[in-house]
């Protein structure tokens, strides 16, 4: 019995406790959103308040910016994702099934690419729009990540062990390579796709380094960038609000991850391996 | 019979290795060619080379008389059947099939699912490759399996479907590359029938590549013996069990490895190396040749016996049934008949015609 | 006019690579050459010229007393971080690992807690963080005073403020490791387990000494590097909480290559502050390649 306790009932208690820490500013990012002004500025610690104060979201979605915020994070990572699929896929199709003069010239700049983390080429680029004037666009968000060379290594590892016959085959049948990496490759490539979106989605939705830089404008604000023009905004004095926004903000990923946590996790941790 | 494909002195090379040698190769039309040889011998590379998949470092491939070097894959319309089938694991069965005729009889925009349909032509032509596909489904045995994924079938029905997917299309030739090495034995003689039957209803030549030679014996009426990327001899079965031309194919064709004697083993055949095959070899109390026996494999209506001769080579003979086996050690008088005695040449390995 | 087979394959080729390898050079390898050059230069973004002016970013970077504190609170941060967050991930792994056992969907939906800072938008998390550690209304310091303790200025306080982002990148950080431990210790094969039970080595701790351990090395070692990879980046938290204050006190490499370069337009020192930054993850990179090629030999 005793030994159970030590073996069970204590790990338990302390993930327990771990877990409520992890929690702890959800909690509170939840609690303050629903909280009326006056038990928001209380001393007093309650979790749940009095009272449910909607009038918090109502705020958020009707008298501020935040819709638009999501919409320019949707179009982003649509945009990104787009052109980084319609890029990666046929490269990677290249290199793990054709036969060509510098292929293995372009794998390693492909790995070499891999090392070079986004800040380093964030002043050149900075500059470079700047000269041909797309600073401030939807253009500047997406650009610079049209490029993935993880994710032509990673569809590249996927496509190496689909056997040559299958491609082969298809060209028996008539299709043109174009087709064969649309038709037959891409297809086949789901799980690595839908793998690779997930890293994609959460790493461009999640990320300020880059619209903090491109953009100055709020109306091309990020769902990130868009929390801090509203935060600074309201000089910290509109708390409810400002954590509603918070929660709307982290709820579409977060409720992503919690109906295919498996997908997620692969995803996320595969997209971190790169390095 | 005029020919419908032929290579002319076809040479592969990968870099520094030389896979194919100035192989010549002739099928005639309606025929059915074996590729027979060892992994390696270059036998698929040969077959890739006819489909366009590959293409010669120097040769000729003509197709029908016209050179179709600058001709790919599709446009030389050849049907190709892979070892591993490569069916497409995303489409269905009627999909798998239907995939050469869409590509073939849709505009790139009538391929495009529900817009497609907005396209003129598309719904008579999608018409005609529903009825191709269910024809071909049903004589392959197919039509309750067309809603399935090729993960949902068993290796016999994945090779319908890669045969179905070949049949469609009406091919000027049918390349099939090791159709049956993946399928378990039974199923393997079952599919052969099957096979030949298509070659026979079809009229089509059909080129098949095979390391196994019963299977080329039993299907083919050409056999094309590949050995290091040279083609060693071509033929029909008959010829090359009867007048196999050198050492290899001799050694290659028939379902009992042949004994090779060197002089000095018994068998007279001057400074040559003499092949006798374990069916031409019984014991035979008036034999010419002396042996003693080291192991006895009774298999029912045969036994197969080793022995070792005199100067230390092992030979193999063939005994009926009943023969009464002596004990291991005893020495045993084998006889053959000086016809089924095939003279090589000790240095070049190449078949010599004894005088008759 | 019918083109030979062999320029027809190279112009599929170039149809099918040209457009990433395009991208690959046009964002990736020109702008890493170009922020290599500018490391040597005085420009200044919407001058017209520049000039070379050797190593002299660099001499400025390590010797003032602003670039000296955004590298030394870097490495401070990233050597809080990787020992807190690995060696929680290790233990929450272990611990799941074991829950799953006997309560397999409790262990699940910790699991899921414990990775849901790293779904979660890191930004609108740290505006969060911020309402949590807040002065007054927070509930850390309500809480500190409930028990009669001193509240703290977690975000304001020069001598707390590295610590306070170093524990939230931990708290952000520990449900990705689990994860990877997770992986490593679902690959231990059970049998080696039961060999140790067999030799005697089959109670809590001499099982961890004698197969987890050694098992996990590897993956040890590979989930520290990425850490720490990952460590060196911290500029989310910076830049929404505390923007390198107060009086550069957590200022970090990539919060200063940011506010020099596109606050204050320095191009040239910014280009310094990003190779410097590089230089570190390059390192990391290799230590992360060597790892990779022994776990291959490991196998």
């Amino acid at each position: 019995m005793k030994r159970l306790i030590l073996s069970r009932l204590l790990p338990t208690i302390l993930l327990v406790l771990g877990a409520a820490a992890i929690l702890l500013p959800f909690v509170w990012m939840l609690s303050l959103s629903v909280k009326p002004r006056d038990e928001i500025f209380s001393t007093a610690i309650h979790f749940l308040p009095s009272r449910f104060e909607w009038e918090n979201y109502a705020f958020a979605f009707t008298q501020t910016d935040i819709p638009l915020f999501l919409w320019n994070g949707l179009v982003m990572v649509a945009g990104i994702l787009f052109f980084q699929i319609l890029f990666a896929v046929p490269c990677a199709y290249a290199l793990a099934q054709r036969r060509f003069a510098g292929r293995s010239l372009l794998f390693g700049l492909v790995v070499a690419a891999l090392l070079v983390p986004f800040h380093v080429t964030a002043i050149p680029i900075f500059l470079a729009f700047a000269k041909i004037g797309i600073l401030n666009t939807m253009w500047a968000l997406i650009l610079p990540f049209v490029q993935t060379a993880f994710g032509v290594f990673l569809f590249r590892q996927f496509f190496a062990q689909i056997p040559a016959d299958l491609f082969d085959a298809a060209r028996v049948d008539g299709l043109g390579e174009t087709a064969i990496v649309w038709r037959i490759a891409f297809p086949l490539a789901l799980p690595a796709a839908t793998a690779f979106a997930i890293f994609s989605v959460t790493a461009h939705w999640n990320d300020l380094f880059w619209p903090l830089i491109a953009t100055t404008d709020p109306h091309l604000a990020t769902p990130p960038r868009g929390i801090l023009y509203f935060r600074d905004q309201e000089s910290g004095d509109n708390v409810g609000p400002l954590m509603a926004a918070a929660v709307i903000i982290t709820a579409p990923l977060v409720i992503a991850f919690l109906l295919a946590q498996r997908k997620f996790i692969q995803g996320i941790a595969a997209g971190g391996l790169k390095g | 019979m005029p020919e419908i494909l032929q290579l002319r002195d076809v040479s592969r090379r990968f870099g520094a290795t030389t896979v194919l040698d100035k192989v010549n190769i002739t099928i005639g039309t309606g025929s059915f060619t074996a590729l027979l040889g060892a992994s390696g011998c270059g036998k698929s590379t040969t077959l890739r080379i006819m489909a366009g998949l590959d293409r010669p470092t120097s040769g000729d491939v003509l197709l029908a008389g016209s050179d179709v070097s600058g001709l790919s894959a599709y446009e030389r319309n050849v049907a190709m059947v892979f070892q591993s089938y490569a069916l497409y694991p995303h489409l269905t069965v009627a999909q798998n099939i239907a995939l050469p005729l869409t590509m073939r009889h849709l505009s790139p925009l009538g391929r495009i699912p529900l817009l497609g349909a907005l396209v003129p032509g598309t719904g008579s032509a999608r018409r005609t490759i529903t009825t191709k596909v269910e024809e071909a489904a049903a004589a392959l045995g197919l039509d309750k399996l067309l809603d399935r994924k090729p993960g949902q079938l068993s290796g016999g029905q994945k090779q319908r479907v890669a045969l179905g997917r070949a049949l469609v299309r009406d091919p000027s030739l049918f390349l099939l590359d090791e159709p049956l090495s993946n399928l378990d034995a039974r199923l393997r003689i079952r599919m052969r029938g099957e096979i030949s039957a298509l070659h026979r209803r079809t009229g089509k030549a059909f080129v098949y590549v095979t390391h196994d030679q019963t299977e080329a014996m039993a299907m083919a009426d050409q056999i094309v013996v590949m050995i290091g990327g040279r083609v060693a001899q071509a033929g029909s079965p008959r010829d090359l069990y009867e007048r196999p031309a050198n050492r290899d194919v001799a050694a290659f064709i028939g379902h009992n490895a042949i004994n090779f004697l060197a002089p000095g083993d018994g068998v007279d055949a001057g400074d040559a190396i003499a092949g006798i095959r374990p069916e031409d070899l019984a014991p035979d109390t008036k034999g010419a040749l002396t042996a003693r026996l080291e192991t006895a494999e009774y298999l029912g209506s045969e036994i197969v016996l080793g022995l070792r001769s005199e100067s230390g080579a092992e030979i193999r003979a063939i005994a009926p049934g009943d023969f009464d086996v002596p004990a291991p050690g005893s020495e045993v008088r084998l006889g053959y008949a000086a016809q089924k005695v095939h003279v090589f040449d000790a240095k070049t390995g190449v078949r010599l015609e004894r005088p008759a | 006019m019918k083109l030979s087979v062999e320029s027809r394959q190279a112009i599929t080729d170039a149809w099918l690579v040209g457009p990433a390898t395009l991208a690959l050079i046009l964002f990736i390898f020109l702008p890493v050459a170009i922020v290599a050059v500018l490391s040597f230069t005085d420009y200044q973004f919407g001058a017209t010229s520049f000039n070379w002016n050797g190593l002299e970013n660099y001499v400025k970077l390590f010797s003032s007393s602003i670039g000296r504190r955004a590298i030394t609170n870097t490495l401070i941060y990233v050597a809080i971080v990787i020992p807190f967050s690995v060696g929680f991930g290790l233990l929450v792994a272990i611990g799941l690992f074991r829950m799953a056992t006997w309560a397999p969907l409790l262990s699940n939906l910790m699991k899921t807690i414990y990775f849901l800072p790293v779904a979660a938008t890191l930004v609108a998390m740290s505006v969060a963080w911020q309402m949590v550690l807040h002065p007054s209304l927070g509930i850390v310091n309500q809480t500190l005073l409930s028990f009669g303790m001193q509240p703290q200025n977690w975000l304001s306080d020069r001598g707390l403020v590295l610590y306070t982002l170093a524990v939230i990148g931990i708290w952000q950080s520990v449900g990705y490791n689990m994860v990877l431990f997770l992986a490593g210790l679902s690959a231990i094969p059970t049998e080696l387990y039961d060999a140790a039970e067999v030799d005697g080595a089959g109670g809590g701790w001499s099982r961890f000494w004698t197969v987890t351990w050694p098992m996990l090395g590897p993956t040890t070692l590979f989930v520290m590097v990425v850490t720490a990879t990952n460590a060196f980046r911290v500029f989310e938290t910076v830049a929404t909480m505390t923007k390198g204050g107060p009086a550069f006190a957590s200022d970090t490499l990539v919060y200063a290559l940011y506010r020099e370069g596109f606050v204050y337009f320095k191009a040239g020192y910014a280009s310094a502050i990003t190779m410097v930054f590089f230089a570190f993850l390059l390192a990391l990179a290799l230590i992360q390649f060597r790892i990779v090629e022994k776990r291959v030999h490991y196998r």
